[in-house]
C-alpha cells in the first residue's frame, strides 16, 4: 500500500466492582432482566447518584498501571442524548477533566518494543440493553447493565497496523486483568473497542480523514475490522475519491462495516458539569495506597520468569498472557520448588485442558497449591507421571482433594518388593514368546514385558524398581 | 380561636398536655382543607393516611416523655417532593399518575419526628413559575384575596400555611419559589444554604440551585422545622457535613451591633413605592434596636435574572429528559415508533412553560451557543458569588424586599413570560450564590396584601437570619387573616 495506516483505539472496560457506579445494585453479569436495578439506576424522579469510591480506586489503579498522570481535581459531566436504554437520557461521564491522562503502554511487535500513548482514561456509566422481539413488534429493555461502571481508555493515534491494534488491545486486556479492575470478558461485552482509522500517503505530512468503527468485541475482530477499513479507505483513495468522516458499525460475521451516521448527523451531546456530583479531589494518601496495591505487571513478570527462573521466553509469554495462569504458575513453583517442571506441565497438560474446558477450570478446581502439591508428589516418586495426569483429570471433573483422589484410587506407587516380584514373575510366565525372544537376544522384548508388568501393577509401580526386578528375573533364565 | 391558627409550638404544647388529641387535631385540619377548597392549595389530600399517622403520633405522645415538638403536627408537602405510596405529580400531566416507591429524605425525617402528612401541595409545573398558575390542577388563590396569585412555585405551600390548612409546609426554592410565595401570603419562608437540606427525593428542576425549605407561621416554627430537616444525607452527594445546628437555641431577637447592608440594586425603580415604604419601616425598627443600616452595592445583580434563567433552564433541559414515556409518567399510546413516542409523550405531557424552558436550556447548551450562553452565565454566577462574599466582609446580613410588588392578579402575567421572570429579580441571585435567605412578613401594602422582607446571609448563617427575623416579628407581629364567616 502507498499509505501509512494511522490507528487509535477507544477502549470501554466494565469495572468489576461489587456494586454499580451510583447505587447499591449488584454489578454481577446476567440475572433475569430488570432484577438488578433500583430507583437510582432507573433514573426515577428525585433520585440522586452517589459515587462508588471503588470505581475511583479502580480507575486510578488502571491509570497508574498505564503510567498515567492522575488529576488532583477532576469532575463529572452529563452527556445528553435520548436512547431508551439510557434511563436518565444522559450518561454521566467525564468531558474535559478526566481522572487519568498522559500515560503509555509498551507493546511487543515482533521482537521490537513499541510505546503507545494513552491520552486519557475517564469514568462513565454503562447503559442497559434493548432486546428486539423476534416478531419485530416490540422492543424490550433490560436495565441490569444500566449504571455499571465503565472506564474509557483513549489511546493516541500511535498504532501503525491492524496487528498492532490487536496487540495493544491484548496488552491492555492483560494489564486490566493483572490489576484486577476488570474481568475483561469480551464475549460478555465487558471489554469493547472503537477503532479510529485514517490513511496517510507515505511521505506526506497531512493526515487523512478518519472514520470511527464502534463496539468491536473480540481481539480478532479488532484486527479484522481495522484491516478491512484500511483496505476500504485505500480503495476509495485509489479511485480518486474522498473518504468521509463517519461512524461505522463492524459486522464480524459478514466481515464488513456499514455506515451508522455521517459527519452531518454527528450528535450534539450538550456536555455540561454534572450538578449532582461534587468534583473529585484525589489526595496523596489515597493515591499512595492504590499505587502500593498494583501487582507486578505481565511484562515485568515475564522478564523475571525468563531471567530468574530460567523459563523459555515462549513459555513465559504464554503463561503471563493470563493472570490466573501466571498466578497458578507462581504458586505451584513455590510449592514444588521446580518452576521448569511446573511450566512444562502448564504448557502441555494444563493448556490442553484449558483449551478443552475453558479458563474457568483455573478458578474452580485447579490452583497453584494443588498443582504444586501433585507435581511435588510426582517428583518425590510417590505417584507416577501417568497417575499425576489422572489426578489432575479427576480434580478438574470433581474438585476432589488430590490427596483423597490418590488414596481412593490407590494411586500411591507400589514399592513392596515381594509384590512387584510376584507380578513380574506372572507376566513372564504368561508371555513365553516374549521370554524366548529375550533369550534369543531381542532386547525389544524387555520393553514389552516392562509394559505388561506396569499394567499388572495397575500403573502404580515405580518404573525404575520394576525395570530392575524385571531385568533380574529375566537374567535368571539365562 | 381555631386550633388551626396556632403555631407548631402552641399546638405541640396542647398535644403534650393532652388538651387535644393528635387525631382530633388532624381532623380539624382536614375539615379546614375541605372548607377552603377554593384556595386550591392541595393537589392530593390523604385523609386515611393522615388519620393513621395521627394515631401513631398519639401513641408516641402517650408512651414517650421526650417526643419531637413536631409529633402529631399536621403538615403539607409540595408535590415535587417524593412521598412513598402517595402520588407525587409536580403538578404535571407527565407525572399525574406517578406514585414513587421511595420517599424524600426530609419526608422520612419528618415522619420519624411524628409529623402528620395531610397531603401534597399545588405548585407551578416542575416548580417552573412564580404564580402557581402553570399547574394542571388549576391556579392557587391567595388566601388574603382570592383574585390574586399566591406566588410560586410553592404557592400551594404558602397559601396552605397562611390559610391554616397545615401547621407548616415544605416547599422548594430554585430562584425564589419559597420566599416569593411566602412574601405574597404573609408567612415565613426560608431557603437554606445549598447543601444544608438533602435534595434526595426532590424531583429536580435545576440541581445546582434547588433547595428544600420550610414555610411556617412564625420564626420559631421555622427554626423548629429546620432542626428536623437540616443535616448531611449520604444519599445526596451535594449535601454537606457538620453544618446543621440547633436553630432554636439563642433565638432571642437581639440585633444590637448587627451590620445590615442594603444593596441599592434591590431598592431600584422596579420596587413598588408602597412595598418600599413597608420594607423601610421594618428596617427602621431594626435600627431602633441597635442595628446599623448602610447602603451597599452588588453591581452584577443586574445580570442575575438572565444568568439564572440560562443556568436553571440548561439543567432543567437535562433533568427533564428522562420523561420520555418509557419507564414511568405520561405516554402517548398511539406512537408508531420511538421518535414519535418521545415527541408525542413530551409534547402532550409537558405544559407550555416547561417546554419553553426545555427549549431555552437545550439551546443554551448546544455547541456553538454554549460559550455565549451557558458558560457566560456560569461566569456571571461566580462574579455574583464574589460580590456577595465581599459584601459579607462588611455586613452580617443583607436586607432587601423579597419581591418588587405585593401579589399580582391571577392571569395578569400569565401571557407575558418576561414580566413573570422579572418578578424574581430580588430572589434569584441568592440561589446562584448558594446562600441562605429568609422572607419574613413585615406589613401590608395599601391594597391589604402582605409584604415580605428578605434577609440574606453568609453560607450556613441560618441561625443569624432567624434571629433577625425574630426581631422583625417581635416589632411588627404575625400577619393573620381574618377568619372567614362561618368558621
Ligand atoms: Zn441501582
Amino acid at each position: 500500500m502507498d499509505y501509512d495506516i494511522i490507528i487509535g483505539l477507544e477502549i470501554h472496560v466494565e469495572l468489576k466492582t461489587s456494586s454499580k457506579i451510583f447505587c447499591g445494585c449488584s454489578n454481577e453479569f446476567g440475572g433475569e432482566p430488570n432484577t438488578r436495578c433500583c430507583p437510582i439506576c432507573l433514573g426515577m424522579p428525585g433520585t440522586l447518584p452517589v459515587l462508588n469510591k471503588k470505581v475511583l480506586e479502580y480507575t486510578i489503579k488502571a491509570g497508574l498501571a498505564m503510567q498515567c498522570k492522575i488529576a488532583k481535581f477532576s469532575k463529572f459531566d452529563r452527556k445528553n442524548y435520548f436512547y431508551p436504554d439510557m434511563s436518565k437520557a444522559y450518561q454521566v461521564s467525564q468531558y474535559d477533566l478526566p481522572i487519568c491522562y498522559d500515560g503509555y503502554v509498551d507493546i511487543d511487535v515482533g521482537d521490537k518494543t513499541k510505546r503507545i500513548g494513552i491520552e486519557r482514561i475517564h469514568i462513565e456509566e454503562d447503559a442497559g440493553k434493548l432486546i428486539h422481539d423476534s416478531n419485530g413488534q416490540e422492543s424490550l429493555i433490560d436495565y441490569n447493565r444500566c449504571g455499571v461502571p465503565l472506564i474509557e481508555i483513549v489511546t493516541r493515534p500511535d498504532l501503525r497496523s491492524p496487528e498492532e491494534a490487536k496487540i495493544l488491545l491484548e496488552t491492555i486486556k492483560s494489564i486490566l486483568e493483572y490489576t484486577e479492575v476488570s474481568d475483561c470478558k469480551m464475549q460478555e461485552g465487558s471489554l469493547r473497542a472503537d477503532v479510529n482509522l485514517s490513511l496517510k500517503r507515505k511521505g506526506s505530512k497531512s493526515l487523512g480523514v478518519r472514520t470511527e468503527m464502534k463496539n468491536i468485541n473480540s481481539l480478532r475482530a479488532v484486527q479484522r475490522a481495522a484491516q478491512a477499513e484500511a483496505e476500504r479507505q485505500a480503495g476509495i483513495l485509489g479511485s480518486g475519491c474522498e473518504v468521509y468522516q463517519e461512524t461505522r458499525r463492524w459486522d464480524d460475521n459478514k466481515g464488513e462495516s456499514f455506515i451508522m451516521r455521517g459527519k452531518e448527523e454527528a450528535m450534539d451531546y450538550r456536555f455540561f458539569p454534572e450538578p449532582d456530583l461534587p468534583p473529585v479531589c484525589v489526595d496523596e494518601k489515597f493515591l499512595k495506597a492504590i499505587q502500593a496495591s498494583i501487582p507486578q505487571l505481565p511484562r515485568q513478570r515475564r522478564e523475571r520468569y525468563v531471567n530468574d527462573l530460567g523459563i523459555p521466553r515462549y513459555d513465559a509469554d504464554l503463561i503471563t498472557s493470563n493472570k490466573h495462569l501466571a498466578d497458578v504458575f507462581e504458586r505451584a513453583s513455590e510449592v514444588c520448588g521446580n518452576p521448569k517442571l511446573v511450566s512444562n506441565w502448564i504448557m502441555t497438560d494444563i493448556m490442553r485442558r484449558i483449551n478443552e474446558k475453558g479458563e474457568e477450570i483455573l478458578n474452580s478446581h485447579i490452583n497453584g497449591d494443588n498443582l504444586g502439591w501433585i507435581l511435588s508428589s510426582m517428583e518425590r516418586g510417590e505417584i507416577t507421571h501417568a497417575s499425576a495426569i489422572q489426578v489432575i483429570d479427576v480434580l478438574i471433573e470433581t474438585g476432589e482433594e488430590p490427596g483423597n483422589i490418590i488414596e481412593r484410587l490407590g494411586l500411591k506407587v507400589q514399592r513392596d518388593e515381594a509384590l512387584v516380584v510376584k507380578a513380574v514373575k506372572e507376566v513372564i510366565n504368561k508371555n513365553p514368546q516374549a521370554l524366548s525372544d529375550y533369550l534369543s537376544g531381542k532386547e525389544k522384548a524387555v520393553g514389552f514385558l516392562m509394559g505388561k508388568s506396569m499394567a499388572a501393577l495397575k500403573g502404580r509401580g515405580d518404573p525404575i524398581q520394576v525395570r530392575e526386578i524385571l531385568k533380574k528375573e529375566l537374567q535368571s533364565y539365562l | 380561636m381555631s386550633i388551626c391558627k396556632k403555631t407548631i409550638m402552641e399546638t405541640s404544647e396542647l398535644l403534650r398536655t393532652k388538651k387535644i388529641g393528635a387525631v382530633e387535631l388532624t381532623k380539624e385540619y382536614l375539615k379546614n382543607i375541605r372548607k377552603n377548597a377554593d384556595i386550591n392549595a392541595y393537589v392530593t389530600v390523604c385523609e386515611n393516611e393522615a388519620v393513621n399517622a395521627a394515631e401513631s403520633a398519639q401513641k408516641l405522645l402517650d408512651s414517650e416523655d421526650e417526643v419531637s415538638p413536631l409529633c402529631g403536627i399536621p403538615m403539607g408537602i409540595k408535590d415535587n417532593i417524593c412521598t412513598k405510596d402517595i402520588r407525587t405529580t409536580c403538578a404535571s400531566k407527565m407525572l399525574e399518575n406517578f406514585t414513587p416507591s421511595y420517599s424524600a429524605t426530609i419526608y422520612n425525617k419528618l415522619q420519624r419526628s411524628g409529623a402528620v402528612l395531610l397531603g401534597k401541595l399545588n405548585m407551578d409545573e416542575f416548580a417552573m413559575g412564580s404564580s402557581t398558575e402553570y399547574t394542571i390542577f388549576g391556579s392557587v388563590h391567595n388566601p388574603w384575596n382570592g383574585e390574586y396569585v399566591a406566588g410560586g412555585s410553592s404557592g400551594g405551600s404558602a397559601s396552605a400555611v397562611a390559610a391554616n390548612l397545615a401547621a407548616f409546609a415544605l416547599g422548594s426554592d430554585t430562584g425564589g419559589s419559597i420566599r416569593q410565595p411566602a412574601s405574597f401570603c404573609g408567612v415565613v419562608g426560608l431557603k437554606p444554604t445549598y447543601g444544608l437540606v438533602s435534595r434526595f427525593g426532590l424531583i429536580a428542576f435545576a440541581s445546582s440551585l434547588d433547595q428544600i425549605g420550610p414555610i411556617s407561621k412564625d420564626i420559631t416554627d421555622c427554626a423548629l422545622i429546620m432542626n428536623a430537616i437540616a443535616g448531611h444525607d449520604p444519599k445526596d452527594s451535594t449535601s454537606v457535613k457538620g453544618h446543621a445546628s440547633d436553630y432554636l437555641e439563642d433565638l432571642d431577637g437581639k440585633v444590637d451591633q448587627l451590620r445590615i447592608g442594603l444593596p441599592m440594586e434591590f431598592f431600584d425603580s422596579a420596587l413598588d413605592g408602597d412595598v418600599g415604604a413597608v420594607i423601610r419601616n421594618a428596617l427602621k425598627s431594626l435600627e431602633s434596636r441597635g442595628a446599623t443600616l448602610s447602603e451597599c452595592s452588588l453591581p452584577s445583580i443586574k445580570n442575575a435574572v438572565p444568568a439564572y434563567y440560562l443556568i436553571s433552564s440548561s439543567e432543567a433541559s437535562s433533568n427533564l429528559a428522562r420523561y420520555d414515556g418509557i419507564r414511568f409518567g405520561y405516554r402517548n399510546e398511539n406512537a408508531k415508533n420511538i421518535a414519535d413516542l418521545y415527541r408525542l409523550s413530551r409534547k402532550e405531557g409537558f405544559g407550555s412553560e416547561v417546554k419553553r424552558r426545555i427549549l431555552l436550556g437545550t439551546y443554551a447548551l448546544s455547541s456553538g451557543y454554549q460559550d455565549e450562553l451557558y458558560k457566560k452565565a456560569l461566569k456571571v454566577r461566580s462574579i455574583i458569588s464574589q460580590e456577595f462574599n465581599s459584601a459579607f466582609e462588611k455586613y452580617d446580613v443583607i436586607a432587601a424586599p423579597t419581591c418588587p410588588t405585593t401579589a399580582f392578579k391571577l392571569g395578569e402575567k400569565l401571557n407575558d413570560p418576561l414580566k413573570m421572570y422579572l418578578n424574581d429579580i430580588y430572589t434569584v441571585a441568592v440561589n446562584l450564590a448558594g446562600l441562605p435567605a429568609i422572607s419574613v412578613p413585615c406589613g401590608k401594602g395599601k391594597n391589604g396584601l402582605p409584604v415580605g422582607i428578605q434577609l440574606i446571609g453568609k453560607p450556613f448563617s441560618e441561625k443569624l437570619l432567624l434571629n433577625v427575623g425574630k426581631r422583625i416579628e417581635k416589632e411588627i407581629g404575625r400577619l393573620e387573616i381574618e377568619q372567614k364567616e362561618g368558621l
